[in-house]
């Protein structure tokens, strides 16, 4: 497992592979779903759909232009599509098709772009999608959700379904721990206490919600208590919830798998400029394209760990305190 | 078909008058436009209902050359989808006739575009939907052929083709001009019919300013949906071959006119030479 194993956590599905689950069981439940595919859909996992509901399923083939547009279509005749495909194909390749076929009319389309973050490993810069977060933040209406695991993917999607508007969710490609139980007690738009603490709160959304609350153990054993928050609705933003952990412990570190400019840390610094500015560090890629490798070696060498967490919380609290009597 | 040749005309005076009055917008873009506009909105072909702007049977026009938008307020207006003084603050602030169309502020458009090449994957999501609800509506899309030049317009007339939607005509406002030149100069399309024929369309050519040609290629791509629907041959397209300003002499003679109005001055000679009253 990438993460989590040094505090117990115990291995789930990939988000990819919850969302697509969970998309079965919607289009029992919802006949004005559909799918549309840009023939990814046996790593995006709506191959899962395609098979329970192939009526209503749509591969448009390697085109994500058409692939937006056909959905924003569908959605003006009252259809509700999720689209998938890699999050770097989806949005990079076909972002003004996004902006003007579904943003701009508020199309009520779903998309998903799987394969986030550098934790893909192997297959490199090329398919790592790290500027998802800012595209997809940027657009007007939009929500946009990265679920740290598997049921709370599970809870978010459906939530994510009922919600009438434009939506990006990032999933991603290896399995991921559990950090939820079971009926993960997740709303959309609210951000989630995963964890208690008063001397630094620790943001984080996908992957690095593991890897923060590995950091806020490794921090109680030098006798600092991290607040953790899966903030995994990044916009709306819980901005009630942010601040109130601000004020209550002073400092915050932001750890995401995403590029330093545009993600969650830029939206929650500028939230909390506005609403009660702390000292904070960000846990991010720096400016760069990561590289192939195993993902542990990928994560590690670009500094999405836990150990880099802990080493942007050290910035943050003063020396005496990390000298435990 | 004197009748819609005068409703072409008066459609025609309308454009001149509301672009001059905005001082911007692409009046030549929209005068090519006009007898295919016509002859869909006025000559029995589109099935729909001012009335009923959202009745889920009726047929869908998106325009994708949104700039073209002009002469479909026109139309629209004159239909009664909205109040013809709507023409008069095209282009304004708090006006719903923005540059570009905008489908959440004005009953009857049925996208919103203005990035060239998105408006057939759209019509095709539509027609998709036809299929999926068991309706009958069929799906019309303009482009323009400069808009051509986009990938994206091939992704979805091969993904048209695939899906065997034959309720989906294209028309291709072949008016020849793109923004800094002739399409033959600045991008050869030919041979255009050709492609879509090589993507799966069925094609039609036409003198896309004459009114009973017009028509009847419509009256073709409707019916022979239709028929095509039981034998399964593909979707339509429609290239209307056509003038950049027509019929204005000193427009149709200089493509520089793309993105601008004309001046009052130019608006009055123009008016003249279209007879408007």
């Amino acid at each position: 497992m990438l993460v989590g194993e040094s505090i117990g956590l115990k291995e789930g599905k990939a988000t990819r592979v919850a969302f697509g689950e969970t998309l079965v069981e919607l289009g029992h439940e919802d006949p004005a779903l559909v799918v549309v595919d840009g023939d990814l859909n046996n790593s995006t996992r709506t191959d899962l759909f395609k098979k329970a509901h192939p009526d209503r399923f749509f591969n448009v083939g390697i085109a994500e232009s058409n692939l937006v547009g056909v959905a924003g279509g569908l959605a003006s005749c009252g259809k509700k599509p999720w689209i998938a495909s890699f999050a770097a194909f989806l949005l990079c390749n076909a972002f003004d098709q996004v902006r003007m076929s579904i943003a701009f009319p508020q199309m009520n389309v779903k998309l998903v772009g799987s394969h986030g973050g550098i934790s893909i490993g192997e297959d490199g810069p090329s398919q790592m999608g790290i500027e998802d977060f800012a595209l997809a933040s940027a657009l007007p209406g939009f929500t946009v959700v990265v679920p740290a695991d598997e049921p709370s993917t599970r809870a978010l999607v459906r939530q994510l379904h009922a919600h009438n508007g434009p939506g990006y969710m990032r999933t991603g490609r290896p399995n991921v721990p559990i950090v939820y139980a079971n009926d993960a007690p997740v709303r959309l738009g609210k951000a989630h206490e995963l964890r208690n603490g008063d001397d630094v709160t620790l943001v984080a959304c996908g992957l690095m919600v593991a890897a923060a609350l590995e950091a806020a153990a490794l921090l109680e054993r030098e006798g600092l208590s991290a607040r953790v928050l899966d903030v995994h609705t990044l916009k709306p933003l819980d901005e009630e919830t942010i601040e109130r952990a601000a004020r209550e412990t002073g400092r915050v570190v932001v750890a995401e798998e995403h590029l330093c400019y545009g993600g969650l840390g830029s939206i929650v610094a500028a939230a909390l400029a506005r609403r009660w500015p702390v000292p904070m560090r960000f846990v991010n890629l720096k400016d760069t394209y990561a590289e192939s490798g195993k993902p542990r070696d990928v994560l590690v060498k670009y500094g999405l760990t836990a150990e880099d967490i802990v080493a942007a919380a050290h910035q943050l609290i003063p020396k005496p305190i990390l000298s435990p009597a | 078909m004197a009748d819609l040749q005068s409703i072409a005309r008066r459609i025609r005076c309308d454009i001149v008058e509301m672009t001059t009055r905005a001082g911007s917008g692409h009046p030549s873009s929209s005068l090519s436009e006009v007898e295919v506009l016509v002859g869909l909105y006025y000559g029995g072909i589109l099935r729909h209902d001012p009335a009923r702007p959202d009745w889920p049977d009726r047929d869908r026009f998106v325009l994708s050359k949104g700039h073209g938008v002009p002469a479909l307020y026109a139309v629209l207006a004159d239909r009664g989808y909205f109040p013809r003084e709507w023409l008069t603050c095209l282009r304004m602030i708090d006006c719903p006739l923005e540059g570009h169309p905008n489908m959440r502020r004005v009953p009857g458009l049925e996208a919103s575009t203005g990035s060239l090449g998105q408006g057939l994957s759209i019509g095709l999501g539509i027609a998709l939907a036809a299929r999926l609800d068991g309706r009958d509506y069929h799906t019309w899309v303009m482009l323009g052929d400069g808009e051509c030049d986009e990938g994206q317009v091939w992704e979805a007339a091969m993904a048209a083709h695939h899906y065997r939607v034959d309720q989906l005509t294209v028309i291709v406002d072949r008016n020849g001009f793109q923004q800094t030149g002739a399409t033959a100069d600045v991008m050869n399309l030919d041979p255009l019919p050709a492609k879509w024929q090589a993507f799966g369309w069925q094609v039609r050519e036409i003198n896309g300013h004459d009114i009973d040609e017009v028509r009847s290629a419509l009256e073709w791509a409707r019916q022979e949906g239709t028929s095509r629907t039981l034998s399964g041959s593909g979707p339509s397209v429609i290239i209307s071959h056509t003038h950049k300003g027509y019929p204005v002499s000193f427009v149709m003679a200089d493509f520089s006119y793309h993105g601008k109005a004309l001046t009052e001055e130019e608006a009055r000679r123009a008016r003249e030479e279209l007879g408007c009253s």
